[in-house]
């Protein structure tokens, strides 16, 4: 089966360890995860800047891994990355910001993306919504 | 046939970018003429409060964005009667034209779509 996941709440909630977890057994049960989605407050997961303490997991390092190692679509909504400071080089540069800080793995992108996925996907599973 | 969406909207316009982010949601999705819904639910129903003044919060105000989806092509409104009542909100009094749903019809609304987002 084809999901999409979209992960709206920030990286100490329950909802980001649930979102990955999530995924992971996703891909261990041998579907398919058409895009990762991160909007709202869960565009802090895809920050390289999270430093969690050490006897708690370390949520967005996680993400970039997973993303990463299995090579999937991870997109930020740009929109919801710019309000709460996510950049990537070419958005820190054009509005003159000090750093990047879009953990490896992850693009920025519209919430079209969002939506093309809903279309690709068999299921759309959220986590962290109100 | 394109999948349905259903975004459910359920925080107060003036509770942080919840409701502004739901719109965006919807906004961009009747931009790819998207067989689109949008439910004004528990404290959602206050973005449908009339004469807000959010720029005493220094806000945007969303009620113009509110009633530019229909030339967005999203048509599909809906607000739960429930909701309106417990925050004496008139649903005949509503600046944007909705379809106000009991508890029944709620829940056949959500059964109607292929996807659900709720925010």
């Amino acid at each position: 089966m084809k999901f999409a996941i979209a992960l709206f709440a920030s990286p100490h909630s329950p909802a980001a360890r649930r979102a990955l977890r999530f995924a992971e057994a996703t891909l261990a049960g041998g579907h398919e995860i058409v895009r990762l989605f991160f909007y709202q407050d869960g565009v802090h997961s895809a920050s390289a800047n999270v430093v969690a303490a050490q006897d708690e997991p370390d949520v967005a390092a996680e993400w970039s891994r997973f993303v990463s190692a299995n090579r999937l679509d991870g997109v930020v909504c740009i929109a919801a990355g710019l309000r709460r400071g996510v950049l990537d080089e070419g958005e820190a540069q054009r509005y003159r910001r000090p750093a990047a800080n879009l953990a490896a793995g992850w693009e920025l992108s519209g919430l079209g993306q969002l939506h093309e996925a809903a279309q690709q996907a068999d299921r759309l599973v959220c986590f962290g919504g109100h | 046939m394109a999948r349905s969406m259903l975004v459910i909207s359920r925080q107060a316009p003036w509770s942080g970018p919840s409701a502004r982010e739901a719109l965006d949601i919807v906004l961009a999705g009747g931009a790819f003429e998207l067989p689109l819904g949008l439910l004004f639910l528990d404290d959602g129903v206050f973005q449908l409060a009339a004469a807000q003044q959010p720029a005493q919060l220094e806000q945007k105000d969303l009620t113009a964005n509110l009633q530019a989806l229909p030339l967005f092509g999203v048509e599909s409104l809906y607000a739960a009667r429930r909701s309106l009542a417990e925050r004496g909100l008139d649903e005949q009094a509503l600046p944007l034209s909705v379809e106000v749903l009991d508890d029944i019809g709620l829940s056949a609304l959500i059964n109607r779509y292929d996807h659900v987002i709720t925010i």
